[in-house]
């Protein structure tokens, strides 16, 4: 078991963050204190909950490139009610944002689900949709911070034992994950309808719908994710988020979700997101221009990709070892 | 009944239908019903729609895409895709931009665009074939180093003061209306049309999208094929940014931002099958009109841009779900 972990892929991962944020700190003494890594974490939080949801879809062999896009658009809507009606409380707000992305998600999901539309397909379109739906909702207004409530605005800063709300609500996604994942008969379904689609209808799973559950459910998030970064930057615009959704792609295959399916862990994906935004948080401490920070992901993506491929041939291998070793 | 990854059980039927029947049956018929439908809907929309003029302008709209989009329908019928094709007019109008501070003339310009084009193409080939890497992954990776590469030489700056010899490749006229970025579309379309559907190289391609192993097992070099598909689609890529360079007149790294999404929807508008196998040239030429068309129209209708993108990624999914959609309830 403990060698199983050492030789695994979040183990790699763990220490290449680890070293990423030693290395940093060998030259700016202070990045490794705890109270920076927190925040690192709280600017990350948002990319984490994105990259679970788009673990799930990618898990059952499909995409979503339209992450980002449901983003933008549910923030604009529950930026703009809260600007033109300051009487709705917060918690409906983010009741109808978890609404709204759910029901983007499951448009995603119906389409791929009912008429076989590959995912990329219907993804790419809904991408320039529902971008183009927030310029029509908004007329291409901003809408700026003075406009918002203040609890609005103040909500995922409000700090829980000295962790800001934003974060508490990350750790419960990754719990909530980490559950349902693991521990149940949909998550498990995520995994086989990815692994070998045939053989997961001989099992029973209708294949369809596990993939609009996917959909679903990462649509939810990227409305929850919608509110969020709205009141956090504090401010609603046509391109809030604008190619963020490749950030998401690349943070699962960071942390080695197999883009062909059914591999990859919920703790691998929060690594590979924690990794891409340990170097955004470390490029301005570095003193690095921000301009450098696109060209570094893609090298990462790259790396990332050419590894874990390697390592996939290697594992498959010792399966098939110690299948033989057990008869 | 379908099987779980959505195909379904082959009917083979006796014979084919005849020739006739398959035209009209044909994905391209409907598309270039569509785009009649739509140059009519624009010729009432707007009386400036049908001046000459107005058309010849129009064109720029969609050719320097459509070329990339014919090398990218042959790298999508191979079963693979390139996302990093914006990315390469990025780089590759950035080198020349670069070039450019250094005296280098034309020729030398037109040059070192091809020859980034080629080598982002290499890249992306390399990784892909040599490696064995998913290519929507490692172009999305790639997608991203090229850009980034650009945003680290220019950061915030743009390189401007192009030759007027070079301007030409963008803004020229060869005869009357027609510029010389609408001509190099209808020589490529014919090229890659002849290569695609009259060549073995153009079978080759589509054996290893509908079944790589049974391609290679038939003595198709599947790899080298690949290759040179990502070779072409950069080297399209880097014609493209000399004729978007030209046209423009400067470069700034957010040239051509996204345009990876719009030549991948006209590829498949065009009706090229995005799981690979199958599609034509004339498909993409059509899409590529109706796209045209539709951006053109609604700006003469003042319809902005963004608002336009909405058309485009309905028109992406409709014309997919609406005949799939009409099957589905024939059959039930």
């Amino acid at each position: 078991m403990i060698r199983d972990f050492v030789t695994s892929r979040e183990a790699i991962l763990v220490a290449a963050l680890i070293a990423l944020i030693l290395l940093v700190e060998s030259r700016f003494s202070g990045f490794a204190a705890p109270g920076n890594l927190a925040s690192v974490f709280n600017d990350t939080a948002i990319l984490i909950i994105l990259a679970l949801g788009q673990t799930l879809v990618i898990l059952t062999r499909c995409i979503d490139l339209s992450l980002a896009s449901n983003l933008a658009l549910t923030g604009m809507v529950t930026a703009m009610i809260n600007a033109a009606m300051p009487g709705v409380p917060v918690v409906v707000l983010i009741a109808l944002a978890i609404a709204l992305g759910l029901l983007m998600g499951a448009f995603n999901g119906l389409l791929v689900w009912k008429l076989d539309i590959p995912p990329i397909v219907v993804t790419l379109g809904t991408l320039t949709i529902f971008r183009g739906l927030i310029f029509l909702v908004s007329g291409g207004e901003w809408v700026n911070s003075h406009e918002m409530g203040a609890a609005y605005k103040a909500l995922p800063r409000f700090e829980i034992l000295s962790l800001p709300v934003l974060s508490w609500i990350a750790i419960a996604v990754i719990a909530g994950f980490a559950v349902l994942v693991n521990r149940s008969a949909l998550g498990r379904a995520f995994y086989a309808v990815g692994g070998n689609p045939h053989a997961a209808v001989y099992t029973g799973i209708d294949v369809g719908k596990t993939r609009f559950a996917a959909f679903t459910i990462a649509g939810g998030l990227a409305g929850l994710c919608g509110y969020l970064w709205v009141s956090r930057y504090a401010v609603a615009y046509v391109d809030v988020a604008g190619g963020f959704e490749l950030d998401v792609v690349a943070a699962c295959v960071i942390g080695g979700i197999s883009i062909a399916g059914g591999l990859g862990t919920v703790t691998g994906a929060v690594l590979g997101a924690l990794f891409l935004g340990t170097i955004k948080n470390a490029l301005p401490v570095a003193g690095i221009s921000p301009f450098w920070q696109l060209a570094i992901s893609g090298a990462a993506i790259i790396v990332a990709v050419a590894f874990n491929a390697r390592s996939n041939r290697k594992q498959g291998r010792i399966i098939l070892k110690s299948a033989e070793h057990a008869t | 009944m379908s099987l779980a990854d959505g195909t379904r059980p082959r009917h083979l039927p006796d014979r084919l239908s005849g020739r006739g029947a398959r035209v009209l049956k044909s994905w391209e018929l409907l598309l270039f019903g569509i785009a009649v439908l739509i140059f009519l809907a624009n010729t009432q929309a707007s009386q400036y729609f049908l001046d000459p003029w107005n058309l010849s302008d129009a064109t720029f709209n969609f050719t320097e895409k459509a070329m990339i989009g014919f090398a990218m329908a042959l790298l999508i019928i191979s079963g693979e895709i390139d996302l990093s094709v914006a990315g390469i007019i990025a780089l590759a109008s950035t080198a020349m931009g670069w070039a450019l501070q250094f005296g280098v003339g034309t020729p030398g310009l037109v040059a070192i665009g091809l020859a980034v084009g080629l080598l982002c193409g290499a890249f992306n080939g390399a990784l892909v074939t040599r490696l064995g890497l998913p290519s929507i992954v490692v172009t999305i990776g790639t997608m991203s180093l090229f850009r980034g590469i650009s945003y680290i030489v220019l950061g915030d700056q743009a390189f401007n003061g192009y030759p007027e010899s070079f301007a030409w490749l963008g803004r020229g006229y060869v005869f009357w209306v027609i510029s010389f970025e609408l001509t190099l579309f209808a020589v490529f379309a014919l090229i890659y049309g002849v290569v695609l559907h009259k060549t073995n190289f153009g079978r080759h391609i589509y054996t290893i999208g509908n079944n790589p192993t049974a391609a290679r097992f038939s003595g198709i070099r599947v790899e080298r094929v690949k290759m040179i598909l990502f070779l072409l689609t950069g080297l399209m890529s880097g014609i493209a940014a000399i004729c978007l360079t030209a046209r423009l007149g400067s470069t700034r790294p957010s040239i051509a931002y996204a345009w990876e999404l719009e030549v991948v929807t006209m590829v498949v508008l065009g009706g090229v099958s995005i799981l690979g196998g199958s599609g034509s040239i004339l498909g993409v030429v059509i899409a590529a009109l109706v796209m045209g068309m539709v951006t053109f129209g609604l700006g003469l209708l003042n319809v902005p841009g963004i608002v336009m993108s909405i058309f485009i990624g309905a028109l992406l999914i409709g014309v997919i779900a609406i005949p799939r959609l009409v099957a589905k309830l024939r059959r039930s």
